[in-house]
């Protein structure tokens, strides 16, 4: 009885704080779970649709406008492809990039300019990133629409600023004394980058790429702006392929009205590019942990 | 880092220098896309805006880039935003700064190894895969639930969608916030008898306001530029809001900024007409919007960081 009388002392402080205390931790905690428990009976709902659908026809075909016939492959082969590329391209200027702002820049006014920079192209709309790539890729260097090339340069620059951030965290967590160190054999600041610093910062550069990746291979919104098709039958097989990937290919088969689409061929789809993406991160993951034990 | 180079090997040095501008080369590349960004953006819309006044495409009320009557109007597209971005707020925000609460102030460091983690999952899973969560599982299941008519495609799914997304946003900022509130503070507090409880609402969420409010404009820019949840879930509506109905708002198709964008894009639409130049004055609305806003949060985080180090 003693919950709703926060207004008279007479019934001891203590004891009416301590309800309260006691109700708002729950609620924190309840609050805390909510978006977890949430997401888990999403996944286990999509995860029992998926079953009976997604077989190795599933994973083998291509789409196809039966439902009992239509197949992932090429969606999936067309996301592992851009995602290779967008590795190749965003690994070294990541890498280079934050070399620079850690190891040779001055705290000056261009510095933090760069700095500030980075941080706010992490928080561009992915979409716009898409109409860049449309203007710039697609119209100004004529690469084509929607090919592999496009599709990777574009989503490159997008995860760039993610994979510089994190390349900074684990360059600057090189100790100190390491560098001084090899300065002191008479190393060049180059070589001391070469031998010592890179070496040790590159468990933790691995694992914000990877993780990067991870990132990558879900963007849906601007492949769509650089108008790669939804649906492709074929392998991509050269650079200028056009491409699909497993994203574009799930909204795509999102807005068929069939409920063996909605409620079974985009459940597997889901559940195929979830695996890819487990599969990545926890790849970054086994890096970091093998590497922190040895450190 | 500025260390003497003792080497007086020429090559070694003309190697080193060679390095310094070639990493310059790749920060400076950062610059190069911001510009990049901003002038695709502005010559498009500079285009678009030849061919329909800039005044009419602010100010009015409808929008309707290749059906007849066609009108360009963007304000419809904002309000469809601003419905998604305060439905997701209303999810978010309590949620985020009570998960940044327990975390920072109730959870022992075994609870929070496996929270944290857990948490930012939620902002790992691909939109398009929430997009298709609210479409097939979260609309159908209001709707046996709540004594609603719910549409199709309809901003509550989409919002209570976004919002999940962006808990991890809200919370990991805000928390960083509250552990940078010094101890003593909380130890001042206790030695007065308050609770947890108080001391969590009247002393830690005070002194860390500056460090919550920039984690809410954060996680609302996101909403804002949020495409495939809101493309896959909220519809092709483009209507103004009637804030007189505040229910119907949330329980009929709308469409934002980012949706708009996307139907061009996947519709048949090339050339240079001025339905495909919309695309690039709503970008760039869409850009100027969330640009200002994380620059905002960039500020006021930096304030924050300045008063207790």
């Amino acid at each position: 009885m003693a919950a709703d009388t926060g207004e008279t002392p007479a019934d001891g402080f203590g004891r009416i704080s301590r309800t309260k205390d006691v109700a708002f931790r729950l609620l924190a905690l309840a609050a805390t779970l909510v978006g977890i428990v949430s997401l888990a009976a999403l996944l286990l709902n999509v995860a029992v649709d998926a079953v009976g659908w997604l077989d190795w026809q599933f994973l083998t075909n291509p789409p196809h406008p039966n439902p009992y016939e239509a197949g992932f492959l090429p969606a999936l082969v067309g996301s592992i492809a851009i995602m290779l590329m967008i590795a190749l391209v965003t690994f070294p200027l990541g890498v280079g990039a934050a070399v620079y702002l850690e190891e040779y820049a001055d705290d000056g006014y261009l510095t933090r300019f760069i700095q500030l920079n980075i941080a706010n192209l992490a928080g561009v709309p992915s979409v716009v990133y898409g109409l860049l790539g449309l203007g710039l890729f697609v119209g100004l260097f004529n690469i084509g629409y929607g090919t592999v090339l496009a599709a990777a340069f574009t989503i490159a620059l997008l995860i760039l600023p993610i994979v510089i951030i994190s390349a900074q965290e684990a360059i600057r967590a090189v100790p100190d004394s390491q560098r001084q160190a090899s300065y002191g054999m008479g190393a060049t600041k180059w070589q001391t980058i070469r031998n010592v610093v890179l070496p040790r910062a590159m468990p933790g550069i691995m694992t914000g790429t990877i993780l990067a990746l991870g990132r990558a291979i879900g963007e849906t919104a601007p492949l769509i702006m650089i108008a790669a098709p939804t649906t492709v039958f074929g392998l991509p097989n050269s650079f200028f392929s056009k491409v699909s990937a497993m994203p574009l290919q799930i909204y795509n088969w999102a807005s068929y009205p069939q409920t063996e689409f909605q409620y079974g061929v985009v459940a597997a789809g889901v559940v195929t590019l979830l695996v890819v993406l487990l599969t990545i991160n926890s790849i970054a993951i086994i890096i970091r942990n093998r590497y922190q034990q040895r450190t | 880092m500025s260390q003497p180079d003792f080497s007086h090997d020429g090559i070694r040095t003309a190697r080193g220098t060679a390095f310094r501008y070639l990493f310059m080369l790749c920060a400076l590349l950062s610059i190069l896309t911001t510009v990049a960004i901003i002038l695709t953006l502005l010559l498009d819309a500079i285009d678009f805006f030849a061919q329909i006044p800039l005044v009419d495409f602010l100010t009015g009320t409808r929008w309707s880039p290749t059906n007849e009557p066609i009108a360009f109007g963007v304000l419809p597209l904002i309000s469809g935003t601003l419905v998604i971005t305060i439905g997701s707020a209303m999810v978010a925000l309590p949620i985020g700064l009570l998960t940044a609460i327990y975390l920072s102030e109730y959870a022992s460091d075994r609870q929070r190894a496996y929270l944290k983690p857990a948490l930012e999952v939620l902002a790992g899973v691909p939109t398009v895969v929430y997009g298709y969560f609210a479409l097939v599982y979260v609309t159908p299941a209001i709707d046996t639930i709540l004594p609603v008519d719910l549409s199709t495609f309809n901003a509550l799914s989409a919002s209570i969608m976004v919002g999940i997304m962006i808990i991890p946003m809200v919370s990991s900022i805000s928390e960083d916030a509250m552990s940078a509130v010094p101890d003593s503070l909380r130890q001042a507090s206790y030695g007065l008898g308050a609770t947890k409880f108080t001391v969590s609402t009247s002393v830690v969420v005070p002194a860390a306001l500056s460090g919550i409010f920039s984690s809410f404009i954060l996680a609302l820019s996101r909403a804002i530029g949020e495409t495939m949840i809101v493309a896959i879930a909220a519809g092709q509506t483009p209507r103004m809001i009637d804030l007189t109905d505040p229910a119907g708002m949330f329980l009929d198709s709308i469409q934002p900024m980012t949706s708009a964008m996307v139907q061009i894009g996947t519709g048949d639409i090339v050339g240079q007409g001025p339905a495909y130049k919309s695309l690039f004055a709503v970008g760039l609305t869409l850009f100027v919007i969330t640009f200002v806003m994380n620059l905002i949060s960039e500020l006021v985080a930096s304030r924050y960081r300045e008063v207790y180090r």
